[in-house]
């Protein structure tokens, strides 16, 4: 399972890459992969105020829908359009290519209630225990 | 009787298997007080009794009348090969198409049944159907709502009155206005809809030819509709589309529509088929089943349900709609009537209600006391006569002439009125009979 | 195979149009005119046979082949029904003729009438509507009343409580009504915790739905323990009768303390579901709320059926006319012939089979919920699971054994879930030769899990794509 190191993570699978004070949002190789082949993506509007740890978005599968909940609060400064034609990136890329949106951070110590890589890897072997 | 078909030692045999001594201690979680208090039913009779008792109920209705009753729900010819076909019992005694290897007859016809509807309405996508024409208008409008995430919508009162009726039932306990425009024979009134429509409205709900037979051209009001962001949603008659302008010309966004006309029975009201079609935009909130094409493991074209994270079994309270069965088989009627009557046969048939339609205005134009209403329309009229519509519907009846429906029924103030519908059906004497027989009631 | 569309020849005609025998009309006027011709298929008549009657012989059906699909209620469809329903003085009638004269269709109207008291003895409800058009539909039904209900006396409520175990439209037609839903979790038995439901349980729900037998094929033995404290808290108690065929003559849940009850024609009553509808759903209802159902209503008056259109409290309509009468009428049919004996029959029976299936299996298949049955038993595959034999693998394996396979993955609180609905009218032959497969299949998980792993392979297609399906949306022909 791939964690990348310098991402912070929630217990609902999605990770956030923090950068100054915008945030580039997007699921783990855990949650694709336990969701399978991805058909379709529903993305928030721009300018959508999310909410930490509410849902924002949804991931279908043939047979699933899962909701996406914001690592944290913020603006929708950016989508990730290519999912539209291509929800496969979300497999295959989940870190890079599979992003699904970028937020204007509003609380930057909202991040205090996420894991580390380290954390989160110790979360998932408890899931699995 | 009851089509068990076990033998007594069987039924011991199974029982020895399960482990109990009886069929009751199967049930014996019931406990004496949940049982049942009564069940008083009549005791089985045999297939011959059962039939001679339903044939004879059969007799107590009068079906020996020359029609000219249609309003949304038309008598028109069913080619033998319909009832033939849809009778082959591998296709009605399936299931919904859940597997889909051994399903593959099924989900072709309603893939075929989707490009069948498409065609008609020259829309993008359609859906396996709903239950009926008036449900599939409720079900448009609820994808409208969710579209536009607003929660105004204007009803023209040309809608057929029995789907205004079902459409506030079924929106009676959600945030919904509803704004509904006089009833008109005639066209709608561009400028009474325009005071109603702004940046709150959901949609505009349109019928063609509306419930009074009149046809128009919505595209002006697509136009503005789109330009405040509304949606336009029109419920269409499928045979009066092979030859009045469609709704894929003018624009709409979701087109609905009752396609009993299209080789199903009127059988007193259902089973119908409702259809839906729509932009593909739209496609992901529509309601009900879709079969889409895919290939199988080796590249070979097969048919599966597909977008089914829209449906209640996997979106339970958040589907797009509650439906699960649906009106399949009455699909498959529709799809072998067209296919049967072909690109050129169906045209022809909607000429041929035309013709006989306009023939019976000029006839009935000439009776004294009969005013036919002056608007374009397909095969289907309203008349203003002199007198009160029910009496004359009762003279008419003694000479076996179904004269149309007295618009009484569902509109203050047209007392007078009658809607006349003449399909393919009604032959040149049986018009000018009756003709006839509508001047004796009118003018003796 | 070609679809109807690629067999397409331009020229070629189908059926003979009747030549006109009055003058020609001219055309439409101008501007109200369809522009370009409908692209539908030119064939002639025999290619049409042809066509659809190969297109039914890819298809798995009741009248070919076991259809053990659980919530079903896969049963045989007597043909003389299809007789009845065709019947020109049925079939041929007019749905607006009531509104000009009663008299035209005294014999449709005693049908309903009928039709109506039957269902209401066999549920023990106070009155009927035959109007909902399929299952849903009688539910939606059912809640427009229970909302009306609540709000005639002034309370009106926001939830509506389903188990985990539901079907999911029960949910989906609460949403749909306006409702919130409250979910309660299934308990060790596999039944809704009763515990967790009188915790979540207050003045503001609406409902309770339940399905009884639930959908684990159980019986529930407090049922009546749930509906007393749902009538204490002012709540209606709402019966999914998905699953009657279990209990015709044993319970009924007007006297169990359901107040609204739906009922899928096309399961209990023999209709065919034909490929996917058309069903029925008629919603019956007690006493307390018979003046709120959907008009027209049909009543007897001096002898006569007449309708009535009148009625104040009335939720208004939810179907155009009287419900799908097409349907309605093979019903009928079947109650009339089946009578007392043969419906308390059809359920022993139907539990019969499934207990047989349950025991039988037992010993190969992981049975989550280990104690008698009703109507259908839900089996787990996961002990096949760890060879990677999944449920759905399984499935498709007994597709080329000729079985339809039972219902996959439901209820969700299972996993790897097959439930099992055998019903009344298949033979101890037909079940042991099921029963064999099935043992055959576990034998092979163990042995050669591919070979089931590569089923199907006797259908037209092998497994298809599902991925591709949603991915990429191909929905209707668009020429080539």
């Amino acid at each position: 399972m791939d964690i990348p190191e310098g991402l912070l993570y929630t217990k609902e699978h999605e990770w956030i890459k923090i950068e100054g004070d915008t945030g580039t949002i997007g699921i783990t190789d855990y949650a694709q992969s336990a969701l399978g082949d991805v058909t379709f993506v529903e993305l928030p509007q721009m300018g959508d105020e999310l909410k930490q740890f509410e849902p924002f978005a949804s991931v279908e599968s043939v047979k699933a829908v899962s909701d996406i909940y914001a690592p944290m609060s913020g603006k929708v400064i950016k989508l990730n359009e290519q999912l539209s034609t291509s929800p496969e990136l979300l497999n295959q890329s989940p870190y890079e290519e599979g992003w699904l949106v970028v937020i204007e951070i509003s609380d930057e110590k909202e991040k205090e209630n996420l894991m580390s890589a380290a954390e989160y890897k110790q979360y998932l072997e408890g899931l699995s225990a | 009787m009851s089509y068990v078909p076990h033998t007594r030692e069987e039924v011991k045999e199974m029982l020895k298997a399960i482990g109990v001594s009886s069929i009751e201690d199967l049930f014996a979680d019931i406990s004496e007080d949940l049982r049942a208090k009564s069940f008083s039913l009549p005791e089985g009779k045999s297939e011959f009794e059962v039939k001679e008792h339903l044939e004879r109920l059969s007799q107590k209705n009068n079906s020996f009348l020359i029609s000219f009753l249609g309003a949304g729900f038309y008598d028109h010819y069913i080619p033998a090969v319909v009832d033939a076909l849809v009778s082959r019992s591998e296709f009605y005694t399936a299931y919904t198409p859940y597997q889909a290897e051994c399903s593959q007859g099924i989900l072709q016809t309603i893939y075929e049944y989707q490009t069948a509807i498409c065609a008609l309405t020259d829309m993008d996508v359609a859906n396996a159907s709903l239950y009926d024409g008036g449900t599939a208008l409720f079900e448009a409008l609820m994808m409208a709502f969710r579209i536009t995430g607003r929660n105004k919508v204007i009803i023209d009162g040309g809608l057929n009155p029995l789907y205004q009726k079902m459409l506030f039932t079924y929106t009676a306990n959600l945030p919904l206005e509803i704004i509904k425009l006089p009833p008109q024979v005639g066209q709608v009134e561009r400028e009474t809809l325009y005071q109603h429509l702004d940046e709150k409205t959901v949609a505009v709900v349109l019928q063609n030819p509306n419930f009074f037979g009149t046809i128009d051209d919505y595209t002006d009001i697509v136009e503005q509709a789109h330009s405040v962001g509304a949606l336009v949603i029109v419920s269409v008659y499928p045979i009066a589309l092979g030859l009045i302008k469609t709704p894929g010309e003018m624009g709409v966004d979701i087109v609905t529509g009752e396609g009993q006309s299209l080789g199903l029975p009127l059988s007193f009201g259902g089973p119908y088929l409702g259809f839906l079609a729509c932009k593909k935009q739209f496609v992901r909130k529509m309601p009900g089943r879709v079969v889409g094409a895919t290939v199988d493991k080796e590249g070979k074209r097969g048919f599966v349900l597909t977008l089914q994270t829209r449906e209640q079994h996997i979106r339970r309270q958040k589907a797009t709609s509650n439906i699960c069965t649906n009106a399949a088989l009455c699909a498959l009627r529709a799809l072998i009537f067209l296919s049967v009557l072909g690109k050129t046969g169906f045209i022809e048939l909607a000429k041929l209600n035309y013709d006989k339609s306009e023939f019976a205005k000029t006839v009935l134009k000439k009776i004294p006391g009969v005013e036919v209403l002056n608007t374009p329309t397909f095969n289907e009229f309203t008349v203003r006569i002199s007198e009160d519509a029910n009496e004359v519907v009762r003279k008419m009846l003694t000479k076996r002439f179904v004269p149309g429906l007295p618009l009484g029924k569902f509109f203050k103030d047209m007392n007078n009125y009658l809607l006349i519908t003449v399909t393919e059906k009604r032959k040149k004497e049986e018009i000018l009979r009756f003709a006839e027989a509508l001047n004796d009631a009118i003018n003796l | 195979m070609q679809l109807i569309f690629e067999k397409s020849v331009e020229g070629k005609r189908g059926i003979k149009i009747p030549r006109s025998d009055v003058p020609e009309a001219g055309e439409i006027p101008k501007g109200y005119q369809r522009v370009k011709a409908p692209s539908l298929p030119e064939v002639s008549e025999l290619d049409v046979v042809r066509h659809f009657t190969r297109l039914s012989r890819l298809n798995f059906s009741i009248d070919a082949n076991f259809y053990p699909l659980g919530s079903c209620t896969m049963k045989y469809n007597p043909k003389f029904t299809e007789q009845i329903a065709g019947l020109s003085g049925f079939s041929g009638l007019h749905p607006f003729l009531p509104f000009l004269s009663e008299d035209l269709v005294q014999g449709a109207l005693e049908v309903i009438y009928e039709t109506e008291r039957l269902l209401g003895e066999i549920t023990g409800m106070d009155a009927f509507t035959l109007e909902p058009l399929a299952g849903a539909h009688g539910e939606l039904t059912g809640l427009l009343l229970i909302t009306a209900f609540h709000k005639y006396h002034g309370q009106p409520k926001r939830y509506v409580i389903v188990p985990d175990s539901s079907h999911g439209t029960n949910p989906a037609s609460a949403a749909i009504c306006g409702y919130e839903v409250i979910i309660i979790p299934s308990d060790k038995d596999g039944c809704m915790d009763f515990k967790k439901y009188k915790e979540r349980l207050n003045d503001e729900v609406a409902a309770v739905m339940l399905t009884c037998p639930n959908t684990l094929g159980l019986f529930n033995p407090h049922i009546k323990e749930i509906a007393d404290l749902a009538h204490k808290a002012g709540a209606l108690m709402y019966y999914d009768g998905a699953n009657l065929n279990a209990i015709m003559g044993k319970i009924r849940p007007g006297d169990v303390g359901f107040d609204v009850v739906h009922l899928n024609l096309h399961k209990t009553f023999a209709t065919p579901h034909g490929g996917g509808g058309p069903g029925a759903g008629p919603v019956g209802v007690k006493k307390e709320l018979a003046s709120f159902l959907p008009v027209p209503r049909v009543i007897k008056k001096d002898e006569k059926f007449v309708l009535e259109e009148n009625l104040p409290h009335s939720i208004g309509s939810i179907a155009p006319f009287y419900g799908n009468f097409g349907v309605i009428l093979k019903a009928y049919a079947y109650i009339l012939l089946l009578g007392k004996s043969g419906l308390i029959s059809v359920s022993e029976h139907a539990v019969l089979n499934a207990n047989y299936i349950r025991a039988r299996l037992k010993d190969y298949y992981h049975l989550p919920y280990d104690r008698i049955c009703m109507h259908e038993c839900v089996f787990s595959a996961v002990k096949q699971a760890k060879n990677g034999v999944h449920a759905i693998d399984i499935a498709k394996y007994l597709i080329d054994m000729g079985f339809h396979p039972p219902t996959m993955y439901f209820p969700t609180i299972v996993k790897e879930a097959l439930m099992i609905e055998p019903t009344e009218t298949e033979s101890k032959q037909t079940l042991d030769q099921f029963i064999e497969a099935m043992i055959e299949i576990a034998r092979l998980a163990e042995e050669n899990p591919q070979m089931i792993k590569d089923a199907p392979t006797t259908t037209p297609v092998k497994r298809l794509d599902e991925v591709k399906a949603a991915r990429n949306p191909d929905l209707r022909w668009k020429g080539e």
